[in-house]
């Protein structure tokens, strides 16, 4: 089951550079498991405790996956999943 | 070096004074590679706070898949602080991503005479933060 995965430009170190890699997977936990076997570091730096990080956004196709069910929301042969950190900040 | 048109910054210094008390947001994006400020684009703050600010993230998604099928890149991501100096604060420099973008902040505090007006542009990349000028020209 194929899962295209859209990478930032901050996360492309972990991809030679590539914008999106293919990976696959149930949910979107065992699928940046399976990116994790093939790009040592990535999966770190969207999950943390087994939870998506706050200020990392995933979509599933054209949905922020927080209103689906999070890291276990469930993928399907085909579908595209974005990656995108927030862009966020403030005084303090 | 940060090279942006007057009428840029103007837009910009412009949707900063609107939205005071809270922090205004958004992105001027340019042609891929080309480092040149082009095309303004404000951003809904999510969080509508005086201390805080987050593109809504159905509106970032947008946001990145035009840049994308554009070929341009965020060549600058602003955003105001309003009762402080435009300075990356702790929590802006933790959530920095987009190395190669200008980070420019703006102070609206002199609205509250709290100081002066500041318009200040920064590199942040790996949790350094580096000022650099701001020319501002006519045009390109």
């Amino acid at each position: 089951m194929a899962i295209e995965v859209r990478i930032p430009t901050i996360l492309r170190t972990y991809t030679d550079g590539q914008k999106a890699v293919e990976g696959s997977g149930n949910t979107l936990a065992e699928l940046f498991a399976d990116l994790e076997t093939r790009h040592a570091g990535i999966q770190a730096r969207i999950v943390d405790e087994g939870k998506l990080r706050r200020f990392v956004n995933v979509y599933l196709n054209d949905e922020d996956v927080r209103f689906i069910d999070g890291i276990d929301t469930k993928l399907s042969d085909g579908d595209t999943v974005t990656i995108l950190p927030a862009v966020a900040g403030g005084m303090r | 070096m940060l090279t942006i048109t007057q009428a840029l910054v103007d837009r910009i210094v412009a949707h900063a004074r609107k939205d005071h008390p809270d922090e205004a947001c958004g992105v001027v994006a340019g042609p891929a590679g080309s480092d040149r400020p082009e095309r303004f684009i404000p951003m809904l703050n999510a969080a509508m706070s005086p201390t805080f600010y987050e593109f809504d993230s159905g509106d970032l998604l947008k946001l990145y898949r035009e840049l994308d099928d554009r070929d341009e890149d965020p060549v600058v991501i602003y955003h105001s602080h309003t009762a402080t100096e435009a300075y990356p604060s702790r929590t802006d420099i933790s959530y920095a991503n987009e190395p190669g973008a200008h980070y420019v902040l703006v102070s609206t505090r002199d609205t509250d005479d709290l100081g002066d007006f500041q318009f200040r542009s920064f590199r942040i990349v790996d949790g350094e933060v580096t000022e650099e000028e701001v020319r501002v020209v006519d045009s390109y």
